[in-house]
């Protein structure tokens, strides 16, 4: 489904990303892992189509298509989701009208029929049971004054309306207290199938125990330096990142 | 001073022939002359270079004549979903005959009237333009809504305005309400022809006890239109008056807005939205004074501003002594969606009451790339994204309309604009 070679990028000259190299098929689970700084972000980013980022190097193709070649629209529309780690309040754009903006371009796109007012009011309802968020929440203006969990649940809220086939979790996890953390791990749960697949940036090894990933990998210094199952994401938990930095950085001096 | 203020440039205008309120026309003349037009560094027009604009634009400094009008033309120009009755003026005269006029109001050609105290509320040594109107209008109306009417269905103040080669139209309107009385208004003007015009208006609103006057102005008349405009109105007591402006297009435009609080517990609304692209000049000058305690005025000016655009917003709130419990709120937001777009924005309090809640603020900054970049993510088009988000911005003012048609027309008309041209 998705397919990573070799990826470059820099932001401002600087370069983040030294040559990423990642294979996600459907219906897996991949976790990205790494110490702070290490480009996990990074990748979320370029991946969904941020401007700020320039690929100076590689490929990236999904479902066969040049991702990169695509505007971030577009990308949408062709199924790619990122759950932002700061999901952006936005002062009077209202939450339904937002959705169901984004749903009928994404609907379009995809050779579908726009959804009617009613139609798309029964999706809404039934997808909020998803991460049970409430409706009083959808009929304010979009992330306006929500808690940090009341946006996380929102992101994930938006990613079953937008029914994606990739996935990518910026850090959903962050500062989710552990109930808050529960329920949005069981919306990405009941979205998961054999048809869409989840990439899960993530610092702690926490909500893996709820996420439970097929793969995961180590970012450092804008590298995958490490990959194995999920019994590598126990051992970070355990250890902490540091003897993966020695590891690599005692390899590169030598 | 202006050349432009030279007397014999002006005399057309100055020693046309009139029939009545010889002795404010007087007045209006002297004021005018000992002021002349605004100079280069004249502090109160020195973003907006009216003189100069004038100078360049306008050869023939006559009144322009009333033009042929149908009743066809006029219908075809009421925008669309109006409900109400309409008033037409034609190259600032009054012309009831192709007019609709409410039931219950006075309504009459302001030449015609006697005894009228006009320069009592603009005065005209307050600004040179008021003074020119004064000295030189030639028509416009005088509106009395007697005391206890509430008049439901709003106004329509329809202009047309045409011209010979770059003439002067000045209008002038008076506006009366008796104690408790209700009454909308919504200008809406409509430019002819090929040929640049100077409107130089003048509204005087004097509100009774208790009375609720909302007027709204929609400016769309675009390049050949140059306008100065004086309004000015007294709140009197347990009142409230609100202004909303929507200006969309024009060559040059200054906008006078004048509130003075006369009487406790009123309220003063002042609302306003520019969006402005190609040469336009927009200016809003707003002037609240609160004179006595226990009165609030509230006012928001939203600015989006592309190619070579140019905005201005002076907001002077003066709390007087006496007006001890005065809330003032007063706030100007702009986005510059160009290079070469510029916002000239210039909040001014005076306060000389010591126990008063007032608050000011203005910003201008560039349509937000996050909130943008979310938009996107989630699927939605990049233009359909900036006019989501610009739309936001700018369309909270549009909520202080009271009058649903007119409401549903701008939103569309600014819904347009965002969506297309920016």
């Amino acid at each position: 489904m998705l397919s990573i070679k070799n990826l470059h990028a820099s932001i401002e000259g600087t370069p983040i990303l030294r040559g990423i190299n990642l294979e996600v098929k459907a219906g897996e689970v991949h976790a990205i892992m790494g110490p702070n700084g290490s480009g996990k972000s990074t990748l979320a980013s370029v991946l969904a189509g941020r401007e700020e980022y320039e690929v100076t190097e590689g490929e990236v193709t999904f479902k066969g298509k040049d991702l990169l070649d695509l505007a971030p629209e577009d990308r949408a529309r062709e199924g790619v989701f990122l759950a932002f780690q700061y999901p952006v309040e936005i002062p009077g754009v209202s939450s339904t009208n937002f959705l169901r903006t984004a749903v009928n371009q994404v609907r379009e796109y995809r050779g579908l029929e726009p959804l009617d007012a009613v139609k798309f009011l029964s999706l809404m309802k039934e997808k909020m049971k998803l991460v049970e968020i409430d409706q009083k929440l959808l009929s304010r203006a979009l992330n306006e004054g929500f808690s940090g969990g009341e946006k996380k649940r929102n992101e994930i809220f938006q990613m079953a309306m937008l029914e994606p086939t990739l996935s990518i979790l910026d850090e959903t996890d962050s500062g989710l207290d552990i109930d808050a953390l529960k329920v949005v791990s069981n919306g990405v749960n009941q979205l998961k199938s054999a048809d869409n697949a989840t990439i899960v940036v993530t610092h702690y090894q926490r909500l893996l125990d709820y996420i439970v990933p097929d793969y995961v990998h180590v970012l450092y210094k804008g590298r995958i330096v490490k990959s194995g199952t999920k019994e590598l994401a126990l051992e970070l938990e355990e250890k902490g990142y540091d003897w993966i930095k020695e590891e690599i950085d005692s390899a590169a001096t030598v | 001073m202006s050349t432009l203020t030279k007397q014999d440039t002006f005399s057309p205008l100055l020693e046309a022939a009139t029939d009545n309120f010889n002795e404010q026309r007087t007045l209006g003349k002297e004021s005018f002359l000992s002021q002349g037009l605004p100079a280069v560094k004249e502090e109160e027009y020195k973003f907006t270079q009216i003189s100069r604009k004038l100078e360049k634009e306008i050869s023939d400094f006559q009144s322009a004549k009333p033009i042929e009008l149908t009743k066809e033309l006029v219908d075809q120009s009421i925008y669309e979903g109006f409900e109400g009755n309409v008033l037409v003026f034609n190259n600032g005269y009054f012309i009831s005959e192709l007019s609709d006029l409410p039931e219950g109001v006075e309504i009459s050609s302001i030449s015609k009237k006697e005894d009228l105290n006009i320069g009592s509320i603009a005065k005209p040594e307050k600004d040179a333009f008021a003074a020119l109107n004064l000295a030189s209008f030639q028509d416009g109306a005088f509106i009395s809504v007697p005391k206890k009417t509430q008049i439901t269905a709003p106004i329509l103040l329809l202009s047309f305005f045409k011209a010979n080669s770059g003439q002067v139209v000045q209008p002038r309107i008076w506006i009366e309400s008796g104690d408790f009385a209700e009454v909308t208004f919504i200008e809406q003007s409509v430019l002819l022809g090929e040929e640049t015009v100077f409107a130089n208006k003048v509204v005087e609103i004097k509100g009774g006890l208790n009375t609720k006057i909302n007027y709204y102005r929609l400016q769309n008349e675009g390049r050949l239109f140059i306008e100065v405009s004086n309004i000015e109105t007294d709140i009197h007591q347990d009142s409230q008056f609100s202004a909303v402006t929507i200006s969309l297009s024009g060559n040059m435009v200054r906008n006078n807005l004048n509130l003075n609080i006369l009487g406790s517990n009123s309220v003063g609304n002042m609302y306003g939205i520019y969006l402005l692209n190609g040469k336009t000049h927009v200016d809003n000058h707003t002037n609240v004074d609160h004179t006595v305690p226990h009165a609030e005025s509230n006012e928001l000016y939203k600015g989006i501003l592309t190619d070579h655009s140019r905005g201005v917003f002076n907001g002077k709130i003066f709390v007087r002594q006496d007006a001890q419990k005065t809330n003032a709120f007063q706030q100007n937001n702009n986005i510059l969606l160009s290079e070469n777009a510029v916002i000239n924005t210039k909040p001014q309090l005076e306060i000389w009451a010591d126990d008063v809640k007032c608050s000011h603020g203005c910003t201008t900054g560039q349509l937000d790339e996050e909130a943008l970049f979310y938009l996107q993510a989630r699927g939605i088009d990049k233009m359909q994204a900036k006019g989501l988000l610009l739309y936001a911005f700018a369309g909270e003012v549009l909520e202080h309309i009271e009058t649903e048609s007119f409401q549903a027309y701008c939103t569309n008309l600014v819904q347009e604009r965002l969506g297309s041209k920016f």
